[in-house]
C-alpha cells in the first residue's frame, strides 16, 4: 500500500539530501517568510514544507500530477484536513502508550506489538470511512488511486480476518512450537505453529491418547527451571513476535507515509488561505521543457514582502520568452531586488508543483536554482570580500549544471567597477554559452552598457521605472541601462 | 620416501620443540620481533620453535624453499587455509565435550567434529589433487593423504557418520509450553504462524523494518529443562540415539597423527608470507637465495631491514633497499659514515638475511647468495651494568673472547660499535688486534664502527659507508654504498650542520 501522492511512481523520499546551496536561497530568497507561512508554527510542517519546496521537480508530469492534487485539496479543504488528522491521531497514540519502543525480551514485544495493532485498527477503520463518505468528490488522478486502493485493501473480509488475528495472538492455550536437533543435538529451528482448531471426534481422540507424549511440571521453588521455560518460551515466540512488531511497524510507516506526503499540501492549503485573505491572486503554470527558453507573467509578485507587509503588493509584467540573459538596473529601492526575487520565488514554486504569485505565469523548467548575492561584510576577516564572492561564484560553478537558472545581485561589486565589469563580463559570456539563465540586478552600468551595445538576441534589458518627480513605482519596464542609479534621489530624500 | 614432515626431508633433523627461548642474537639481530609478528596470529600452532632452529643442512633448506614456493600460488593457499580452519573447528568441538555435562549432548558435539574432520580432509584431498604440485615435499604429502582417503578406514569412518547425522537431522517434535508445565510430543504438520502473520500485513510495508529478533544464539550448552527436553526426544527416537552411541565407541581416536602434524608444520609457511604479502604488495622483492655451504662469494641486491620495513608498513615512508656483495677473498664488511645513517640497520640485515635463508625463507631483496653457517654471534654496544664489577671494556673484550673462542670460518660474527667507552687511542688498537684475530679465522664479519682506516688494513676487508644528500648533506639517504671511508666529508657536513664551517664562522662573527 503506497500513498504515492508526491509521485504517480514512487514513496517520497524524506532522507534525500537537500541540495548544497539550500542555505544560500533561503537566505537570498527569503524563503522563511514562505515556509512560516505554510507551517504556522508546527514544526513538522515547517521541515516538510522546506524539503518540498527545495527538492524541485524537473518533469513537468511529475509538477501536473502534483497540481491536480493540490487543486483537489483546494476545492475539499475540509476533508483533506480530516483525512490528515488520522494518521497525525494514531502516530500520537502510539507514543503515548509506549513511548514508541517495545520491551526488550520477544515475549514483551510481542504482547506490546500486539495492543499496538489493536489500537491501529481503529484507525484503520476511520480510514476506510473516509474514502467510501468521501471519493467520489476527488477528480485527481492521485486522489483516485488512493481512495480506491484503501477500499480495496482494507475490505471488510480483510478487517474481519485482522480482528481473529489479534485474538489469537494472546496465545491464551499455551504456544506449540516444532524443534529439530542441531548441532550437538541441542534444539534448532525453534518455529511457533498454529494449533488445529477443528473439534476432534472420540474416534480421534481415543486414538491420539495413545500417542506418547512427555509432560513435565516445573516444581514450584524451581526458579532456575523455570527461567530456562521461559527462555525456551521466547526463543519460540521470537520469530512471531518480530513478525507481529514488523507489522505494527508496517502500518505504523504507513500511517507516517501518509503524514509526509499530506503534509505539503496541507501547508500549500495553509498559504492559500493567507493568500486569500489578502487578496492576492495564485495560479497554476504550464511549465514548459528546460531546453526551451519562456518567460512570461501578469501580476507577479514577491510572496514573502506580501506576506510581511500582510498587505497587497505591486505587481509586475513581463515578456521575455527566448532570452537568457536578463539584465535589471536603475534606481535604488525601485523594487530591483524585489522583483529578482519574485522571479526566482515563482521558479522554485512552480517546481516543487505548487501554484505561483502570479495572475499568470508561463516558464520554462530549469535544471537547478542558484542565487549569487552581494553578502554582509566578513566579520572573521579571512578573506576580502572580492575573494569572498569568488570563492561562492566557484562553489556555484562546481555544482552548475547546463538549463541551470542563476540569480546575481549586485555582485562582483567590491571592487572598482572596471575590474568588477570586467570579471562580471567574463562570467556571464561563459555561462550563457553552457546554456544558463542568467538574472542579473547591477549597479556595474559599464557591465550593463556593454553588453546592451552588443545588441544580443537573447538578451533583455530591465530598468526600474523612475517618473520624472522621483518617484519610484516598483515597475520594471523595457530600456536602455542609465548611468546613475539615482541615488542622489535618496540622498536629497533623507537630507531634506 | 614415506611421507614424514612438510618441514624435514631427513629423519634426523627435528625441530628442538622446547627451544621457545631464543638465543640472544635474535634479540640484536631484531629477529625476535620478526618472528613475535609472524607467530602472534598463530599462537595455538606453537611455531616459536620452528622459527628458533636454524637448519644447517642445505638439502632441507631448499626442500622448504620448494614448499614455500608452491604455498605462494594463492589456489593452494586457499586451499590449505580452509583446511586449516577446519581443523581449528574440529578442535574447538572435541575441547567443547571435555566442558558438558550431558549424555547425548557430549556425543553430538563429538559427531560434529568427525564430521568437519571428514568434510576437512575429503575437500584437501579433492582440491590438491586439482593443483600442479611441484615442492618434493607437498606432492609426498598429496601422494599420502590420497592413499588415506581412500583407505577403507576413512571410508567407514565418513559413512557411519553421515548416516547418523542423517537420522538426527530427521528427528522433529513439538513442545507445548503452558505456564510451568511443557509437553513434548511428535511433531504433526501443524504450519508456521509467524510467516502466515507477516504475509497478511505485508501489505503496509513501505519500507525495510527493524529487525526485532532476539539474538538467542548463545553459546552451546544446555540447562536442565533442555536436558530433560532431550531425554523426551531420546525416548521418541531410541533407535536413532543407540546408533549415536554406537559410533561414539567404535571411532573415538579419529584423527590421522600425520595429518594433524601437517596441520600445524604447515603453519610456519603461511604465517611467513603472510607476514611478507603486505610487504611485497607495497613494491618490495623477496626472494629465494642460494645457500652455499663452502663458497666464499655472496651478494644481495636491494635487500633490507625485515623488521624495519614491517614498522614502516604502517607509516608513509619509504623503506631504503641496499646492495652488498663480497668476492675471493674479501671476508670483512667494514661499515662507517655519519650517525643515524642506517649503519646499524645495514648490520642488522644483513644478519637477518642468513638467518631467514637458513630456516629456508625467502628473504628481503631481488637476490641474494648467501652462506650456510654453523652460528652466529652479534655484539651489539649494551647498556652498562651496575652489577658488573668487571666495567664496560673489560666485559666487551671478555665477551668478544668468548665469541673468537667459540666461532669457526663457517660463523657469521656482526659487531656494532664496540670500545665506544674508551679512548680513541685505545679504541683504535684494540679493533686492529680483533680485527687481525677475526682475519686469521676467517669469520664472515660484518662491523660497523667509526674507526674507518680498518677497512683498509687486509685484502680481506672492505669498505661500506653510510651516505648524506650531496646538496644539504644534513639528510640522511639511508644507503650504505661500497666505497672508500672518507672521514672528511663526514666531518664536514657535520660542521655545517653547526654552522661552523669557515665561511660560516666568518659570515657569523662579521654579521
Amino acid at each position: 500500500m503506497n500513498v504515492f501522492l508526491m509521485f504517480s511512481d514512487r514513496d517520497y523520499q524524506i532522507e534525500q539530501e537537500l541540495p548544497p546551496n539550500t542555505d544560500a536561497l533561503i537566505q537570498d530568497l527569503e524563503l522563511n517568510t514562505l515556509f512560516n507561512a505554510m507551517a504556522l508554527g508546527d514544526s513538522f510542517l515547517l521541515n516538510m514544507s522546506q524539503r518540498a519546496i527545495l527538492c524541485s521537480l524537473s518533469d513537468a508530469k511529475e509538477i501536473a500530477y502534483r497540481q491536480g492534487i493540490l487543486n483537489d485539496c483546494l476545492n475539499n479543504a475540509e476533508i483533506v484536513r480530516e483525512l490528515y488528522r488520522i494518521p497525525l491521531l494514531a502516530i500520537e497514540s502510539k507514543k503515548k502508550s509506549w513511548l514508541g519502543v517495545f520491551s526488550q525480551y520477544p515475549s514483551g514485544i510481542l504482547s506490546d506489538a500486539r495492543q499496538m495493532l489493536e489500537m491501529f485498527l481503529v484507525f484503520l477503520r476511520f480510514l476506510r470511512q473516509i474514502a467510501d463518505d468521501h471519493a467520489g468528490k476527488f477528480h485527481s488522478q492521485g486522489f483516485k488511486r488512493f481512495f480506491s486502493m484503501i477500499q480495496e485493501e482494507l475490505n471488510d473480509e480483510y478487517l474481519s480476518i485482522l480482528t481473529s488475528h489479534l485474538k489469537e495472538l494472546s496465545f491464551n492455550e499455551g504456544v506449540l512450537l516444532s524443534v529439530e536437533l542441531g548441532k550437538g543435538n541441542e534444539g534448532t529451528n525453534y518455529i511457533l505453529n498454529r494449533r488445529f482448531h477443528k473439534k476432534q471426534s472420540w474416534v480421534e481422540k481415543l486414538f491420539s491418547s495413545k500417542k506418547k507424549e512427555y509432560s513435565y511440571t516445573i516444581a514450584p521453588r524451581d526458579h532456575h527451571g523455570a527461567r530456562a521455560l521461559g527462555s525456551l518460551r521466547n526463543r519460540g515466540v521470537n520469530l512471531i513476535a518480530n513478525a507481529v512488531a514488523q507489522s505494527a511497524e508496517h502500518i505504523d510507516s504507513f500511517f507516517n507515509a501518509l503524514m509526509v506526503e499530506l503534509s505539503f499540501y496541507i501547508g500549500a492549503l495553509n498559504l492559500s488561505e493567507k493568500l486569500a485573505e489578502l487578496g492576492e491572486p495564485i495560479s497554476f503554470p504550464q511549465p514548459a521543457p528546460s531546453n526551451e527558453r519562456c518567460l512570461s507573467f501578469e501580476g507577479l509578485y514577491d510572496i514573502c514582502l506580501a506576506l510581511t507587509m500582510d498587505q497587497r503588493v505591486v505587481g509586475n509584467d513581463l515578456q521575455a520568452d527566448h532570452k537568457e540573459l536578463v539584465m535589471i538596473t536603475g534606481a535604488n529601492q525601485g523594487g530591483k531586488s524585489t522583483f529578482l526575487r519574485s522571479i526566482g520565488i515563482a521558479q522554485i514554486m512552480m517546481q516543487s508543483g505548487m501554484f505561483v504569485p502570479a495572475e499568470s505565469f508561463n516558464g520554462n523548467l530549469c535544471e537547478r536554482i542558484f542565487t549569487h548575492y552581494k553578502r554582509e561584510e566578513d566579520s572573521t576577516m579571512e578573506s576580502g570580500k572580492l575573494d569572498e564572492e569568488l570563492s561562492r561564484m566557484s562553489d556555484i560553478i562546481d555544482d552548475l549544471s547546463p538549463n541551470s537558472m542563476l540569480l546575481f545581485n549586485e555582485s562582483f561589486a567590491a571592487t572598482n567597477e572596471r575590474e568588477g565589469s570586467e570579471i562580471a563580463r567574463q562570467i556571464i559570456n561563459a555561462l550563457i554559452e553552457q546554456h544558463i539563465s542568467i538574472f542579473f540586478v547591477t549597479h556595474l552600468f559599464e557591465l550593463a552598457n556593454g553588453f546592451y551595445d552588443l545588441e544580443m538576441e537573447n538578451a533583455i534589458f530591465l530598468v526600474a521605472e523612475r517618473k520624472n518627480n522621483t518617484e519610484r513605482t516598483f515597475k520594471m519596464v523595457e530600456g536602455r541601462p542609465l548611468h546613475t542609479s539615482y541615488g542622489i534621489d535618496i540622498y536629497r530624500k533623507v537630507f531634506n | 620416501m614415506v611421507f614424514q614432515s612438510i618441514l624435514f626431508c631427513k629423519d634426523e633433523y627435528r625441530v628442538e620443540e622446547n627451544k621457545d627461548a631464543s638465543p640472544h642474537f635474535l634479540d640484536d639481530l631484531n629477529l625476535d620481533q620478526i618472528i613475535d609478528v609472524v607467530t602472534k596470529s598463530k599462537e595455538d600452532y606453537h611455531l616459536k620453535p620452528i622459527f628458533n632452529t636454524p637448519l644447517s643442512d642445505i638439502e632441507t633448506i631448499y626442500y622448504r624453499q620448494a614448499v614455500m614456493q608452491d604455498m605462494q600460488e594463492a589456489p593452494l593457499m586457499e586451499e590449505i587455509k580452509n583446511f586449516a580452519s577446519q581443523m581449528i573447528i574440529v578442535r574447538r568441538y572435541l575441547g567443547l565435550m571435555e566442558r558438558l555435562d550431558y549424555h547425548y549432548h557430549i556425543r553430538g558435539w563429538f559427531l560434529e567434529a568427525v564430521l568437519v574432520y571428514c568434510e576437512a580432509i575429503n575437500t584437501l584431498e579433492h582440491g590438491l589433487g586439482k593443483m600442479e604440485l611441484r615442492s618434493t615435499g607437498l606432492i609426498e604429502f598429496y601422494k599420502y593423504l590420497s592413499n588415506f582417503v581412500h583407505g577403507h578406514a576413512f571410508k567407514m569412518l565418513l559413512s557411519h557418520a553421515l548416516s547418523v547425522k542423517k537420522a538426527l537431522s530427521n528427528v522433529k517434535y513439538s513442545i507445548v509450553i503452558k505456564d510451568g508445565k511443557f509437553t513434548v510430543r511428535n511433531y504433526e504438520d501443524e504450519t508456521d504462524y509467524s510467516s502466515e502473520i507477516q504475509n497478511f500485513f505485508n501489505k503496509f510495508k513501505q519500507t525495510e523494518s527493524k529487525d526485532y529478533r532476539m539474538k538467542l544464539d548463545r553459546q552451546s550448552g544446555m540447562n536442565h529443562i533442555e536436558a530433560i527436553i532431550l531425554d523426551f526426544v531420546t525416548r521418541l527416537y531410541p533407535e536413532t540415539f543407540a546408533s549415536l552411541d554406537q559410533f561414539f565407541i567404535q571411532h573415538k581416536n579419529f584423527v590421522d597423527e600425520t595429518i594433524r602434524v601437517f596441520d600445524r608444520e604447515i603453519q610456519f609457511y603461511i604465517s611467513y608470507l603472510e607476514f611478507i604479502n603486505p610487504l611485497r604488495k607495497k613494491g618490495l622483492d623477496f626472494c629465494y637465495p642460494q645457500v652455499n655451504a663452502a663458497s666464499p662469494q655472496i651478494h644481495a641486491k636491494e635487500t633490507f631491514d625485515l623488521a624495519l620495513a614491517s614498522i614502516l608498513l604502517r607509516s608513509d615512508k619509504k623503506v631504503i633497499c641496499n646492495d652488498f656483495f663480497l668476492e675471493e677473498p674479501e671476508r670483512i664488511i667494514i661499515v662507517s659514515g655519519p650517525n643515524q645513517g642506517g649503519k646499524t640497520t645495514f648490520a642488522r640485515m644483513f644478519g637477518q638475511l642468513h638467518y631467514l635463508a637458513s630456516l629456508g625463507c625467502p628473504v628481503p631483496g631481488k637476490c641474494a647468495s648467501l652462506s650456510l653457517f654453523d652460528r652466529i654471534f652479534t655484539h651489539f654496544e649494551k647498556e652498562e651494568d651496575i652489577r658488573n664489577l668487571r666495567g664496560k671494556l673489560q666485559d666487551d673484550l671478555l665477551r668478544i673472547h668468548n665469541i673468537l673462542d667459540q666461532a669457526t670460518p663457517h660463523s657469521i660474527l656482526i659487531l656494532n660499535e664496540i670500545f665506544s667507552s674508551t679512548t680513541l687511542q685505545d679504541a683504535v688498537f684494540l679493533s686492529k688486534e680483533i680485527l687481525a684475530k677475526v682475519i686469521s679465522l676467517e669469520i664472515l664479519c660484518i662491523w660497523v664502527t667509526f674507526i674507518d682506516e680498518l677497512s683498509t688494513l687486509s685484502e680481506k676487508t672492505i669498505s661500506m659507508v653510510s651516505t648524506v644528500m650531496p646538496e644539504n648533506p644534513v639528510l640522511r639517504t639511508f644507503k650504505i654504498i661500497r666505497q672508500p671511508a672518507d672521514g672528511l666529508a663526514y666531518a664536514l657536513s657535520i660542521a655545517k650542520k653547526h654552522r661552523l664551517t669557515y665561511t660560516q664562522i666568518k659570515e657569523r662573527l662579521y654579521s
